[in-house]
């Protein structure tokens, strides 16, 4: 199974997944040796206190994307506000002001398809609460690259659309709370 | 249920790739390849082709296709007063400080449909500096061109670039400076008096002026890191001495070969040629 070995975990919500991320950041090793890509729907504003909030959480370093930025292990990424968020062949990651899809800036589909086709079967893609099916054909498209699939469990979720549609649509892998991510996460090698 | 995406592989991008650039004359291969590649997939999908085979073959038979697919391969989104905090921080610290100036040559590159143009021509305009001032906005792509020379925008963007306006710390009636016809606005005939629209590419074409404040903003992020580097390298010999190069929100000058040369300005994307 060495070549399967995971890389990469990408998270992604909307409406009431911060509230995952919080309570979910305290409880992973801080010794991690992989990369995390977090996209959440977010408000675009100037000084955005997020990367800061998520950071008060975690020892891991936690840094909100620039452009052509190096995907590096043991860091935290977020996705900017009104970018959506790309992974490059080399590691690096892209930022695009492209039109919005699934009526968001940044799209978990975006950047779970891009994950997806750099990193195949070494990723773990991971949907949160939310209000909206973005993240669905991103799931998929992470499942189809030989990744492993994740969703909240809809009866932990703030809001359960979003989990339900992936669960319902594609062939999900685990349906966790947040302590089992943890420990999912945390037991990654 | 969702759209599954067509998958295309990374073979196929290159072979597109290379029928545009030995074909057609266009460079693509040093773009950035993750959104390329996306930009290709989302365009198989508008335009319905059941492989990416069709696509080729389209792209290679059918001229009038090709442009559609070359304007289309580049991203147009852009609004007025986008960031209005940069915009702030132009009012504030770079439009003063060239307001001495005799005369005030700027270059909005990449300009897309023009919003950002306008913008700066009422920043301008509202520092009693637009009549000595002279803004070259040019672009790759010919037909966003034409729309930002004419000077329409669809109305209902109104009333966020209304917003973005009084954030960018304008005091007027946002609306005093167009009319409305029929779902668009047509902003007023005296801004557009100052500027000059001109297709510019910015992977295959030179230096062809220097100006006193380059605006490059988010067409960076579509570039490699060399490419971004030529780029910059072009921008930097087009802007004189004490000139202001603007970048977008998440772009940067840090890392580049011509970063020693530059002092960024507090914390927006606005650096001044100091070396």
């Amino acid at each position: 199974m060495e070549k399967n070995r995971i890389k990469a975990v990408v998270i992604g919500g909307s409406s009431g997944s911060l509230d995952v991320l919080l309570k979910l950041f305290p409880a992973l090793n801080p010794a991690i040796p992989l990369t995390i890509i977090v996209v959440l729907h977010r408000k675009n504003a100037p000084d955005s206190p997020l990367a800061n909030l998520l950071s008060y959480k975690t020892s891991i370093p936690v840094k909100e994307v620039e452009d052509k930025d190096a995907v590096l292990p043991g860091m935290i990424y977020l996705a900017p506000a009104d970018y959506h968020l790309l992974i490059e062949r080399d590691f690096l990651f892209s930022l695009d002001s492209s039109e919005k899809v699934n009526y968001s800036r940044p799209s978990l589909d975006v950047t779970f398809e891009s994950a997806a086709d750099v990193y195949g079967p070494t990723l773990v893609g991971i949907l949160l609460s939310g209000a909206n099916s973005d993240g669905t054909a991103g799931l998929d498209a992470i499942k189809r690259a030989g990744g492993i699939i994740i969703a909240q469990s809809p009866e932990t979720a703030k809001v359960a659309f979003m989990p339900e549609q992936a669960i319902q649509h594609t062939d999900i892998d685990f349906v966790f709370d947040s302590d089992e991510m943890a420990a999912f996460i945390n037991g990654l090698r | 249920m969702f759209n599954k995406l067509l998958t295309i592989e990374d073979e196929e991008v290159d072979l597109l790739l290379n029928d545009l650039f030995e074909r057609y004359g266009y460079d693509f291969t040093n773009y950035s390849r993750a959104s390329l590649k996306r930009r290709i997939v989302r365009l198989c999908s508008l335009d319905k082709f059941p492989s990416f085979a069709e696509l080729r073959y389209r792209v290679n038979s059918d001229p009038g296709y090709l442009k559609h697919f070359v304007e289309e391969l580049t991203v147009n989104v852009t609004e007025m007063f986008r960031d209005p905090q940069f915009y702030k921080a132009l009012r504030t610290e770079v439009i003063s400080t060239l307001a001495a100036k005799p005369f005030i040559r700027i270059w909005h590159a990449g300009c897309s449909t023009g919003e950002e143009v306008y913008s700066m021509a009422i920043l301008l305009k509202e520092a009693n500096l637009l009549h000595k001032s002279l803004i070259y906005a040019t672009d790759l792509n010919p037909t966003v061109l034409e729309k930002a020379r004419k000077g329409f925008f669809p109305l209902p963007h109104m009333k966020q670039y209304s917003e973005n306006y009084i954030a960018s710390g304008g005091i007027h009636d946002f609306s005093s400076y167009y009319t409305a016809h029929y779902g668009q606005v047509k902003f007023d005939e005296s801004l557009g008096e100052k500027m000059i629209f001109s297709t510019h590419n910015l992977v295959s074409d030179r230096s062809f002026n220097e100006f006193d404040l380059i605006l490059c903003r988010n067409v960076l992020i579509y570039f490699d890191k060399d490419l971004q580097d030529r780029v910059l390298s072009l921008l930097d010999e087009s802007l004189g001495q004490l000139g202001y190069l603007a970048l977008g929100t998440k772009e940067t000058l840090k890392f580049s070969s011509i970063q020693t040369r530059y002092k960024q300005l507090e914390k927006e994307k606005i650096w001044r040629k100091i070396g």
